[in-house]
């Protein structure tokens, strides 16, 4: 339970940095921040459930996907502010490393598992964001015309 | 075309012409250059084009592009506009009161990524839309958007540290490896600001920066510091990979742009094969010398 919280609070900070390295707007730090944590929240619990890497990318991009949309409405923002800052714990780059590390070390069968893995999360991942941008803007801006009334 | 030919060349030119065609084009088909050029035509044109340069420039997905393009001319009572963009350039053609201006701009490299000035232009076409813009006041907004500086190299630097070492934890790293990886990423960004600053290419920047964050991990971890190496590089490395461009490629797939999509997941796959170039030479080098 610790372990997560601490985990919750990094991944808060590990996503606000990239926000700064992007060039984000100040006052959206908060908002990217949050979406990079409920994104790793839905990860180390699909992860921690099913041990599943591949399905725990899945379900968490769809959520950091809903998510930033329902930021980009409501603070009247491109989605893709949030978007980025938000599935960048998500991209496989420690994949990347340990294909290549098991290809230094002569390890094929390894390499060739963690690199079909790296494929497989980043498809994971591109499937993930395509499925909710495929739900119409519509659903997002009807909680927003509620509450402007 | 034959106007155009015809003003152009001058007085032989006009003989030849045939004046009845002249007459039929002349009533659906005006070039710019037969046109008067008022300020306000010319000013839209302009005002369009740029507002899809600095969205391009600045990592917009395709799809913004145009469509933000196409939502500030119709503002501003242009007839009809079709834009069309591929990730490195836009290509326009306009109907500003009968009048046809048409233009393209090329090379617009997709190395830099400043969120906020697309943000910024976002702002500003909502603006327009409700009213609250002239032309001359969004012309000069634009001009302040471009302006907005890039995080200075300081704070880049910290921030980067900063996400290694959190990167580093999240993906398993022990506290003791993020101190490392913090070190090892600041060290690695001082890298990559001096080779922004240089105008390096971006496949040497990112091949000499994994390879360069890979020695410094090694060298720390040799020395001593830190439990985990793999985890160490992996934290360190993460402000190199190509998280962005990857991003817009799906989301360029998704909305049709099929050529931009291709560009993008091109430029990703080359910037991955950099890095795993850069940690497996450093790595090879340092097992020859030890």
């Amino acid at each position: 339970m610790i372990r997560m919280l601490i985990q919750l609070v990094v991944s808060f900070f590990a996503t606000i940095s990239f926000a700064v390295l992007f060039n984000v707007p100040k006052k959206e730090f908060f908002y990217c921040g949050m979406t990079g944590v409920i994104g790793w929240f839905f990860y180390l619990l699909i992860f921690d459930s099913m041990h599943s890497v591949v399905f725990a990318n899945f379900i968490s991009s769809v959520v950091i996907t809903v998510v930033s949309r329902l930021f980009a409405v409501n603070r009247k923002l491109p989605v893709t502010i949030f978007l980025i800052s938000g599935i960048f714990p998500l991209v496989p780059g420690a994949g990347i490393y340990y294909t290549t590390y098991y290809i230094i070390t002569n390890e094929i069968t390894l390499a060739v598992s963690k690199g079909v893995e790296t494929i497989g999360i980043a498809l994971a991942i591109a499937f993930g964001i395509m499925l909710v941008f495929l739900i119409p803007q519509k659903l997002f801006l009807f909680g927003k015309n509620q509450k402007a009334k | 075309m034959a106007l155009w030919y015809g003003k152009k060349m001058g007085k032989v030119e006009d003989d030849i012409v045939n004046t009845q065609e002249v007459k039929e084009n002349e009533q659906d088909r005006r070039p710019a250059a037969a046109c008067d050029l008022s300020d306000k035509k010319d000013k839209i044109f302009s005002l369009v084009m740029r507002a899809g340069e600095i969205l391009l420039h600045n990592g917009a997905e395709i799809f913004r592009v145009k469509q933000t393009m196409e939502i500030i001319a119709k503002a501003y009572g242009v007839k009809s506009v079709d834009v069309y963009a591929i990730s490195n350039g836009i290509f326009c053609t306009m109907n500003v009161d009968g009048c046809f201006f048409s233009t393209q701009i090329k090379e617009i490299p997709i190395d830099t990524v400043h969120l906020g000035r697309v943000a910024e232009v976002n702002n500003l076409s909502r603006a327009i839309v409700d009213g609250k813009y002239t032309m001359e006041e969004a012309m000069e907004e634009l001009e302040r958007i471009e302006q907005i500086p890039y995080a200075s190299g300081y704070s880049r630097v910290l921030f980067a540290g900063i996400g290694s070492a959190a990167f580093c934890y999240l993906f398993g790293g022990s506290a003791y490896d993020s101190v490392v990886s913090f070190i090892a990423g600041f060290v690695m960004f001082i890298f990559i600001v001096f080779a922004e600053k240089h105008k390096f290419p971006k496949v040497l920047k990112i091949l000499i920066g994994s390879a360069w964050v890979t020695f410094v991990s090694i060298l720390l971890h040799t020395l001593g510091m830190g439990d985990s190496l793999n985890h160490i590089i992996i934290g360190s490395i993460i402000c190199l990979v190509p998280g962005v461009v990857l991003t817009t490629a799906i989301r360029d797939f998704f909305n049709g742009d099929y050529l931009s999509g291709t560009i993008h997941l091109v430029d990703a796959l080359l910037v991955a094969t950099s890095i795993s170039a850069g940690v497996s030479i450093m790595f090879r080098v340092w097992n020859l010398f030890t």
